[in-house]
C-alpha cells in the first residue's frame, strides 16, 4: 500500500480541509463581487465604477508582482514600467489600427512578457539584488524612451477617445470594470495555479536555497524566466484598458510613483506566501486609498502607504495573512 | 566633420561630471560594493543633502557645503542608527534580500514624499560665490561650480580609501566584506563595523547632497535618475574597488555629456541602464573586479 493512497484517513482530511480552506474564500470573493457589482449599479455613479476600476486593477498588479516577489524572492521594481508598456502598447494600437479592447490586452501582454524575458535573461543569472537594481533603472529608462517617443504623445501627453456607451454593457466606464474584474479573476487563478504546479515548487526551493535547488536540478533560470515573463504579462495586461480609464496618458501618470510603491507594498501587507495575500492587501490599501483620496492629499497618502508598508516588512514580515496565522496557532 | 571644441568641451564637463558621480557614488561602493546592503535609498539621502544645503543657504545664508559638511556627522549617527535597526530586523534572520530591498525602497519613498510635502515640486537652487564664474583654457572653459565638486568628490573617495587602508576599522571594513567570522577572531566586531561603515557611507550621501545642489537646480523627485547612476558606477567599478569608483564615474560623466551633446539631454538618463546591463550582461565583475 502506498502512502499517498486515499485509504490514509490523515491524509485525506488534510486534503479536505485544504480544499475547503480554498474554495470558502474564492466562493466568498465571489458573493463579495456580485454584492459589489449589483451595488455599484444600482448607486449608479460612474464614480465607483472608477474606484472599483482602480482596486481591481491592484489586484491585478499585486498578484502579478507576487509571482515573481512572493514564490521566488526576486523583487521587482519595475511594475510601472511593465504596466507602461501596457498602457503605451494599448495607445499605440489605438492610433493605428484600431482594435477593440479585449484584442488589445493580450498584444500588451505579450510585449510586457518580452521585456520580462530581456531583461530577466540579462540579469537573472546573477544574485537576486541585479535583478532588482536593473529593474529600478528599467522604469527610469523605459520613461526615457517614451518622453522621446513623439509618436505615442511624448512628455505632453496623448488623448485617447472612447466610446460613452458599449453594446450589452451599459456605459464604458462599467464596461472597462468587467474587464478588469475578469482579469483579476483570470490573474488570480494564474498565481494559484502557478502556487501548486512545479513552477511554484521549484520557485520555492529557489527562495529558500537557489544553489541547493540548483544541485537538485530544479532548472534555475528557465523557471525564474518563466515567472518572470507571466508576471511581466500581467502587469502589461493591467495596463492596457488604462487610457481608455483616464482618456489622457502622460508618461507621470503611465510611470506613476504610486504605481511603483503601491505594487510592491500591497503582497507585502498582505503576505507574500499564498495567492490571498496580495489580493486582500489589493482590496484593503486600494480601498482606503479610494477613501482617503477624498479626505487628504494624494502625496499624504502615499506616504502613509510608505511608512505602512516600512511598518509591516520590519514587524510582520508575513504580511496580514501571517498574523491570521499567528492568532489561529495561538488559539489551537 | 568632427567639431573638436565641442568635443573637448564635452570631455572635459565630462569629467568634472564624474567629480559628483564619483562623490555620489562612494556611499553605494561601501554599502553595497564592502558591507553587501543594497540601499537602494542611497538617492534619496542624497536629495535630503541637497535639500538640507538649499534650507540653509535659502534661510541663514550658509555656504551650502559648509552647511552639508556640519550634517554630516549627525547623518553618520543617523545612518548608524539605520543599520542597527537594518540588522535586528532583517540581516540577523538571513531575511535581508526580499525584506531589506523593500525596506529600502519604503525608506527611498518615504524620503521623497516626505521632502515633496515639505519643499514642493518646484526646482530649487543654492546662492554662493562660486556659482557662476569660471575658468576658461583655450576653447575649454570650467566653471567652478563643476570644478568645485570634482575636487570635493575626488577628496572624499581619497579619505575613504586612506580611512580604510590606515586605521583598524578601515581595514576591518574591507575584511568584514569578505570574512566576518576571521574579523571576529582578530577582535573585531562585525556588527559594529559594519554599523561605522554604513554610517559613513550615509554621511558621503549628505555631502553628496550639496555637491548636487551646486551643481544643478534640484526637486524631490531627480533622486530617482540617480539610482541607476550609482549601482551602474558600483558595478563597472568592480563592486568594492575606490579606485574603480572613480575610474566608473568619470567614464559615465564622459558617456553621459557626450549624449547631451550629440543626441540632446532628454536621452542622458537611458545611458547609465545601458552601461549597467552591458556591465552584468557581459563582465559582472567590473573593471577592476576580481
Amino acid at each position: 500500500m502506498s502512502l499517498h493512497s486515499t485509504g490514509n484517513p490523515a491524509i485525506s482530511e488534510k486534503r479536505a480541509r485544504l480544499s475547503a480552506r480554498t474554495i470558502v474564500p474564492l466562493v466568498g470573493m465571489a458573493i463579495a463581487i456580485a454584492i459589489v457589482f449589483f451595488g455599484l449599479d444600482w448607486v449608479g455613479t460612474d464614480y465607483g465604477y472608477l474606484a472599483a476600476y482602480t482596486v481591481l486593477q491592484y489586484v491585478v498588479l499585486a498578484t502579478a508582482w507576487n509571482i515573481l516577489g512572493g514564490y521566488a524572492g526576486y523583487v521587482n521594481f519595475a511594475s510601472a514600467a511593465f504596466f507602461a508598456v501596457g498602457v503605451y502598447t494599448s495607445v499605440i494600437v489605438y492610433k493605428t489600427v484600431q482594435l477593440p479592447l479585449i484584442a488589445t490586452i493580450p498584444l500588451a501582454a505579450v510585449a510586457a512578457g518580452l521585456l520580462g524575458l530581456a531583461v530577466g535573461y540579462l540579469t537573472l543569472r546573477l544574485r537576486g539584488t541585479f535583478f532588482s537594481i536593473a529593474t529600478l533603472a528599467l522604469s527610469v529608462v523605459m520613461n526615457t524612451l517614451v518622453v522621446n517617443w513623439a509618436f505615442v504623445g511624448g512628455s505632453r501627453g496623448v488623448y485617447v477617445l472612447r466610446p460613452q456607451n458599449i453594446d450589452y454593457f451599459g456605459p464604458y466606464t462599467r464596461y472597462l470594470c468587467i474587464v478588469m474584474l475578469i482579469m483579476a479573476i483570470i490573474s488570480v487563478l494564474i498565481a494559484r495555479a502557478v502556487e501548486r504546479s512545479w513552477l511554484g515548487r521549484g520557485l520555492a526551493a529557489l527562495k529558500d536555497d537557489e544553489i541547493a535547488a540548483e544541485c537538485a536540478g530544479v532548472p534555475a533560470l528557465r523557471l525564474k524566466l518563466a515567472a518572470t515573463a507571466i508576471s511581466g504579462a500581467l502587469m502589461g495586461a493591467a495596463g492596457a484598458p488604462f487610457p481608455f480609464f483616464v482618456t489622457y496618458v502622460d508618461p507621470a501618470t503611465a510611470f506613476s510613483l504610486s504605481i511603483a510603491v503601491n505594487t510592491i507594498a500591497m503582497p507585502l501587507i498582505g503576505g507574500t506566501s499564498t495567492w490571498i495575500g496580495p489580493v486582500i492587501g489589493a482590496v484593503l490599501l486600494g480601498s482606503l486609498q479610494q477613501i482617503a483620496t477624498v479626505t487628504i492629499s494624494s502625496a499624504l497618502n502615499l506616504l502613509i502607504v510608505g511608512v505602512l508598508m516600512v511598518i509591516f516588512i520590519t514587524l510582520a514580515p508575513n504580511g496580514i495573512v501571517g498574523l491570521v496565522q499567528k492568532i489561529r496557532e495561538r488559539r489551537t | 566633420m568632427l567639431n573638436w571644441d565641442l568635443l573637448s568641451n564635452a570631455l572635459v564637463s565630462g569629467v568634472l561630471l564624474g567629480g559628483l558621480y564619483c562623490a555620489v557614488a562612494v556611499g553605494v561602493t561601501i554599502a553595497f560594493g564592502m558591507l553587501d546592503i543594497v540601499n537602494i535609498a542611497h538617492p534619496a539621502f542624497i536629495m535630503m543633502g541637497a535639500f538640507i544645503a538649499y534650507f540653509f543657504n535659502a534661510n541663514y545664508g550658509v555656504d551650502p557645503l559648509v552647511a552639508c559638511i556640519v550634517a554630516a556627522p549627525f547623518a553618520y549617527i543617523g545612518g548608524r542608527l539605520m543599520y542597527r535597526l537594518y540588522y535586528l530586523a532583517f540581516e540577523r534572520h538571513g531575511e535581508e534580500s526580499l525584506q531589506g530591498l523593500a525596506f529600502f525602497f519604503g525608506l527611498l519613498f518615504i524620503i521623497e514624499v516626505g521632502l515633496l510635502l515639505i519643499f514642493g515640486v518646484d526646482y530649487r537652487f543654492v546662492e554662493a560665490r562660486y556659482i557662476g564664474p569660471g575658468i576658461n583654457i583655450g576653447f575649454v572653459s570650467i566653471p567652478w561650480r563643476m570644478l568645485l565638486p570634482l575636487i570635493v568628490g575626488l577628496l572624499m573617495v581619497g579619505g575613504v580609501a586612506l580611512f580604510n587602508a590606515k586605521t583598524f576599522t578601515g581595514r576591518a571594513i574591507l575584511a568584514v566584506s569578505q570574512d566576518p567570522g576571521a574579523l571576529r577572531l582578530v577582535g573585531g566586531n562585525p556588527v559594529k563595523i559594519k554599523e561605522i561603515a554604513f554610517g559613513i557611507s550615509i554621511a558621503t550621501a549628505i555631502i553628496a547632497g550639496a555637491l548636487l545642489i551646486i551643481i544643478q537646480p534640484v526637486e524631490p523627485s531627480i533622486g530617482r535618475d540617480f539610482i541607476g547612476r550609482v549601482f551602474a558606477i558600483c558595478v563597472l567599478g568592480g563592486m568594492t574597488s575606490l579606485p574603480g569608483t572613480v575610474i566608473a564615474a568619470m567614464l559615465l560623466g564622459i558617456a553621459e555629456t557626450l549624449t547631451t551633446t550629440y543626441l540632446g539631454p532628454s536621452w542622458s538618463p537611458a545611458i547609465s541602464f545601458g552601461i549597467l546591463l552591458l556591465t552584468l550582461g557581459v563582465r559582472p565583475a567590473g573593471i577592476l573586479g576580481r
